[in-house]
């Protein structure tokens, strides 16, 4: 097998194809191209977003106050739109073409569509950028009525939505053709099946945005006199919310991925791993309730059922992918030949290549911090708590920083020798990224809630409302938490910019991957195969997974009800 | 002899049914049904009669 572009069939059409030499896939060069397209994309949206981000943590860092107000409610609007919106999805994309073209041996239905999906998503990512710099959009990535942007923020959000609805629709055109074209038996693999996932709930997501945005412009325009803010409210965070879930399945995907291709993983159980991500499907996007559990408009029935009862079993699914991801690691270093003792399988993990590391920090404070706060906000009467306090932000920072982000850094570390095919340029510097960037974004995660868990508010450029009729100062450890944030923000900045140097380093400097080639981050043998078919590793001797799930119930619980004891002790009943 | 009944056997075992739990996830489109019915109908649809049913101020 060579690395090299051949012209071949993929399902008995003609196509472009290469060969990996390492996974064995075939590789369809259009797939390959956009995939590229997509990657670089988010990368940008990404430099530009965490800049932003960096300018929000300093200005928040009491001692520092960098910003001017004007400013901060201008940089933080674009710090929500570029990372939480144009850098994710953009490698969620690239992660649909993979999932679908790739791990499937197919050809990519329609690139010319797939192209069109680009360049409208890249006009409405950079058309928003320009609506937010221009001073007259600064109404932060929720954009609630009554405040009003400029048009063109609301036509570039929409721009950017229809074309990555194209995207998705390639992505389930590109299931059907490679089912017909029968380029893999069976069913598609686990990888694919969160893809799938993703996919599903960014048809939701799409259709939400597009229920509320089209309104919203007609109502900047004039044409429209009013918007009901709670209505709205609704219908965004349809969106707002369950974009965030997209994440959720592209990074347990990608969680699943990379074990496979790093250390052969399988899963334990694929019906016990698709009956999670059909939890995912049928009920998370429900959580967007938990925004609006503070709302006195809508009925307690509405919020309990949507959180409480729905939420949860989505949380099901996260727990039962917090067990069989590292389940499925420990079983399969077990047979790599690590079986001593109870953890000699995750001491000999390939903790120095970064895709590894990172999908493991990810794994892990994405369960002990964004999952866990997360189910404490959608418990309406804890919500209360913290509703609209720094603890919301802590909260998807947990998941979307340190988890979605940190896996997809994590995956990029196999996408430019694989797709980019270059060699990854210092690799040191690689390898202690994700620690970096890990670490800093726990820190701005544990930190912010801490502040919020003290009353520091969410979106004030002035957390001391200096000039409040009634005044309120959070306490002095809540300020201690401010500067800590800002600590690790610094951090977590100096692990993203690693990062960027690292990937455009590669890309532009990198040493071309030919034939016979060995990478410095290898691969397991057996990886390619573990990804891309469907089949089952099972079993129960995972004495060490046991005790790390073990652990994280522990913290669960007592977190939850420290929870109900501060909540008890705030609200007295006599 | 043999040869006869590992014929007989092979088709049969081919047309063993896939359980209905399979097809279902093996099902895209199915799924997308679901995927959207079901936030649509217990979020969405649900929520926005909320706030219709909220009387106007007088």
């Amino acid at each position: 097998m060579t690395a090299e572009t051949a012209v071949g069939t993929i399902g008995g059409r003609a196509a472009k194809f290469r060969t990996c030499q390492f996974t064995g896939l075939k590789v369809d060069t259009a797939a390959q191209t956009l995939i590229k397209v997509n990657a670089v994309a988010a990368v940008i949206f990404l430099l530009l977003g965490g800049v932003m981000g960096l300018l929000v943590a300093l200005t928040r860092w009491p001692a520092v106050h960098l910003l001017p107000a004007e400013l901060f409610y201008l940089v933080l609007t674009g710090h929500g739109a570029n990372v939480l919106l144009f850098w994710i999805i953009f490698f969620e994309v690239a992660v649909l073409y993979f999932a679908s073209a790739i791990l499937l041996n197919s050809r990519l239905a329609t690139p010319k569509l797939a192209w069109l999906a680009f360049l409208l998503m890249v006009a409405g990512a950079v058309l928003a950028n320009v609506a937010v710099l221009r001073g007259e959009s600064s109404v932060m990535f929720t954009s609630y009525p009554p405040l009003m942007a400029e048009p063109i923020f609301y036509l570039s959000l929409i721009l950017f939505a229809v074309g990555t609805l194209i995207a998705v629709g390639i992505f389930f055109a590109t299931l059907v053709i490679a089912k017909e074209e029968g380029t893999y038996e069976g069913s598609i693999p686990l990888v694919t099946f969160g893809a799938l996932t993703a996919a599903i709930i960014a048809v939701f997501t799409l259709a939400s945005g597009a229920i509320i945005l089209i309104p919203t412009l007609l109502w900047s325009v004039g044409l429209i006199s009013n918007i009901d803010p709670l209505l709205y409210k609704v219908v965004w965070w349809g969106m707002g919310h369950s974009s965030q879930q997209i994440n959720v399945s592209a990074h347990v995907a990608i969680w699943y991925m990379i074990a496979a291709l790093l250390v052969g993983a399988k899963p334990l159980s694929e019906k016990v791993s698709r009956t999670a991500f059909l939890m995912y499907i049928l009920f998370l996007q429900l959580a967007s309730a938990h925004h609006l559990l503070a709302e006195p408009g809508l009925d307690p029935s509405w919020k309990i059922v949507n959180t409480s009862y729905m939420m949860y079993l989505a949380v099901v699914g996260s727990m039962v992918h917090g067990l069989t991801v590292p389940g499925s690691i420990e079983a399969a270093q077990r047979r790599n030949g690590f079986d001593k003792g109870m953890f000699e399988w995750l001491r000999k993990a390939p903790w120095g290549h970064p895709a590894f590391s990172g999908m493991f920090l990810s794994l892990v404070m994405f369960g002990f911090i964004g999952g866990i706060s997360g189910v404490v906000l959608g418990t309406e009467q804890l919500n209360v708590l913290m509703h609209n306090t720094l603890y919301v932000p802590g909260h998807f920072h947990g998941t979307v920083v340190a988890g979605t982000t940190l896996a997809f850094m994590a995956a990029t570390y196999l996408v430019l020798p694989l797709i980019f095919q270059r060699e990854i340029v210092w690799p040191t510097l690689a390898k202690w990224q994700p620690y970096l960037f890990g670490i800093g974004a726990g820190m701005i995660s544990l930190f912010m809630m801490g502040a919020g868990t003290l009353g520091m508010p969410r979106r004030h450029w002035d957390i001391t409302f200096s000039d409040a009729v009634i005044g309120y100062e959070p306490s002095a450890g809540a300020f201690l938490m401010m500067g800590l944030n800002g600590i690790g923000a610094l951090l977590a900045s100096v692990g993203g910019a690693v990062f960027i140097l690292v990937v455009v380093g590669t890309v532009l400097f990198g040493k071309k991957v030919q034939s016979g080639h060995q990478l410095t981050f290898p691969l397991h043998a057996g990886g390619g195969k573990a990804a891309s078919e469907y089949g089952s590793h099972a079993t129960t001797k995972l004495p060490g997974t046991a005790v790390l799930v073990a652990i994280f119930f522990v913290s669960f619980v007592l977190y939850y009800f420290i929870n109900w004891k501060y909540l008890s002790e705030l609200w007295l009943f006599r | 002899m043999s040869d006869t009944q590992s014929e007989e056997t092979g088709p049969a075992e081919r047309q063993e049914p896939i359980p209905m739990m399979q097809r279902i996830l093996d099902s895209p489109f199915l799924l997308l049904f679901l995927g959207v019915v079901v936030p649509t109908v217990l979020y969405t649809i649900w929520g926005v009669m909320e706030v219709a049913s909220i009387p106007l101020a007088q």
